[in-house]
């Protein structure tokens, strides 16, 4: 029987690109289900009752929400090529301990840095650049975060990158001045056919930012 | 450097229809030296020694004052600062999620993620909805303060214990016959649950409306090995009400 993917995702959404980046990764046909976030599908709001948000990976008809969880489990079924995590325990829960890292702080930040005004502005970016410094630590001089081959922690962060013009744009700083090493890490992941096609333009993007501030009466 | 002798991995479960006995042989096996920094006050340090009891490892516990954080702590967790960090022959591994899957990873008795990748998912995804929704859930009605506010509060935090009640439905553990990662991670319900609803003067977790997942604490909390993890109540309900009121002075402070 031949798989059914369907992935329910919003093109802008940092979020969705990891699991479209997984999906690329392994090869694996799916449907690309584009959801307005302000009016849900019903099959949106079946396949995700308690959060009901996106992405949502629909895998022969059973859902798997929370994109790092959706991340593994396409790494764990279709286990044949491209691992994404590693076999080492030890060097697992390192990965799965930076991509959490990466859930918990690279949002909110992001947002902070494209909203705030003035002085909270300025303690924004310094937060987010202070951020990024430790990601930068924690890569040193290895290829990717998880050492010569692209990997969990790579797919959690760089999906931040198609975003990163928004947040320059908006703060008024400039990152590859600030993180050199980590754009240059960017750019290497850029340059793999999954990830180039799983993010959107970032001109795109700072114009989507832009309506949606419009929408909100931000500046 | 330790020498281990290695001895016979036997772990024997047994189990009864009604009842599950977890009293098991302890065994050395030369796995490397294991020990917890963490705080006993702490739910989520207290889910990383049932694992590591389930799976028969022996292992040092460090107590942590968090008041006054040891040079040990700020060394293996620089990024948080927080407990618990598991040491596994000094190297160190934390977050508490992280930290369950790694022993479930290394040692492979009583498992306690499900084999098949979808039900790992579920397992995972339930277990960030406990951690993010129904602690602090619970933990924003306690802290309520005003009839409307804590009603909210209150009615918020049963949305979420709603789904945990669905998930328990028609099954002994979470884990299906055996206690599993959930069970582990919504472990804190029974004890630390209780207190916070004493200290918040507030009823979550009702019989009526939750009747199996009431059974299901009220049978998790009598496992010997999950019982004697527990720090008293007397002294977990004297931290949270001394955190209430320490949170509720700031508030009343405020200009």
């Amino acid at each position: 029987m031949a798989d059914k993917v369907i992935l329910l995702d919003f093109w802008p959404s940092m979020f969705g690109m990891r699991v479209r980046i997984a999906l690329a990764e392994k090869g694996v046909e799916y449907e690309f289900r584009e959801e307005d976030l302000f009016n849900k599908s019903p099959l949106l709001l079946k396949m995700n009752p308690v959060h009901k948000k996106i992405p949502v990976l629909i895998h022969n008809g059973k859902p798997v929400c929370e994109s790092l969880i959706a991340v593994q489990y396409i790494d764990e079924v279709w286990n044949d090529k491209a691992p994404l995590l590693p076999s080492d325990p030890y060097r697992k829960a390192h990965a799965r301990f930076w991509a959490d890292y990466v859930d918990k702080k690279m949002y909110d930040l992001g947002k902070n840095v494209s909203t705030k005004k003035g002085e909270e502005q300025e303690a924004a970016n310094k937060e987010f650049i202070e951020c990024l410094k430790l990601f930068e630590g924690e890569l040193g001089d290895k290829t990717y975060f998880g050492g010569e081959t692209f990997g969990f922690c790579d797919v959690a962060l760089i999906t931040f990158y198609s975003w990163f013009k928004t947040f320059e744009m908006c703060g008024n700083f400039s990152i590859e001045a600030e993180c050199p090493k980590l754009i240059a890490w960017a750019k290497r992941c850029m340059e793999k056919e999954s990830v180039a096609k799983s993010l959107p333009d970032r001109h795109k993007l700072y114009d989507f930012a832009l309506q949606v501030k419009k929408m909100n009466g931000i500046e | 450097t330790h020498t281990h002798t290695k001895t016979e991995n036997k772990v024997h479960v047994i189990i009864y229809t009604t009842e599950v006995d977890y009293s098991f042989c302890r065994f050395d096996c030369n796995m490397g030296e294991v020990k917890v920094i963490g705080s006993r006050k702490s739910q989520f340090c207290t889910r990383v020694e049932w694992a590591l009891k389930l799976k028969g490892v022996a292992y040092e516990y460090l107590e942590e004052d968090l008041r006054n954080k040891s040079p040990l702590l700020l060394k293996f967790n620089p990024v948080h600062k927080k407990v618990p960090v598991l040491l596994h022959d000094g190297e160190p591994i934390v977050e508490s999620l992280v930290i369950l899957e790694y022993i479930d990873e290394k040692w492979k008795e009583n498992p306690l993620l499900p084999q098949e990748p979808y039900e790992r998912a579920m397992a995972r995804c339930w277990a960030k909805f406990v951690d993010e929704k129904c602690v602090f859930g619970a933990w924003d009605a306690c802290r309520a303060e005003g009839e409307e506010e804590k009603e909210k509060a209150i009615g918020s935090a049963q949305e979420s214990i709603a789904f945990l009640e669905k998930q328990i439905e028609g099954k002994i553990f979470f884990g299906g016959e055996q206690i599993g990662f959930l069970d582990l991670v919504v472990g804190w319900i029974p004890l630390w649950l209780g207190v916070m609803e004493e200290a918040g003067g507030m009823k979550l977790l009702e019989a009526e409306k939750f009747p199996c997942l009431h059974e299901w604490a009220q049978n998790f909390i009598k496992i010997p090995l999950i019982k004697e993890c527990l720090p008293p109540r007397e002294e977990l309900a004297n931290y949270f009400q001394a955190s209430l009121s320490y949170l509720r002075s700031l508030a009343a402070n405020k200009p």
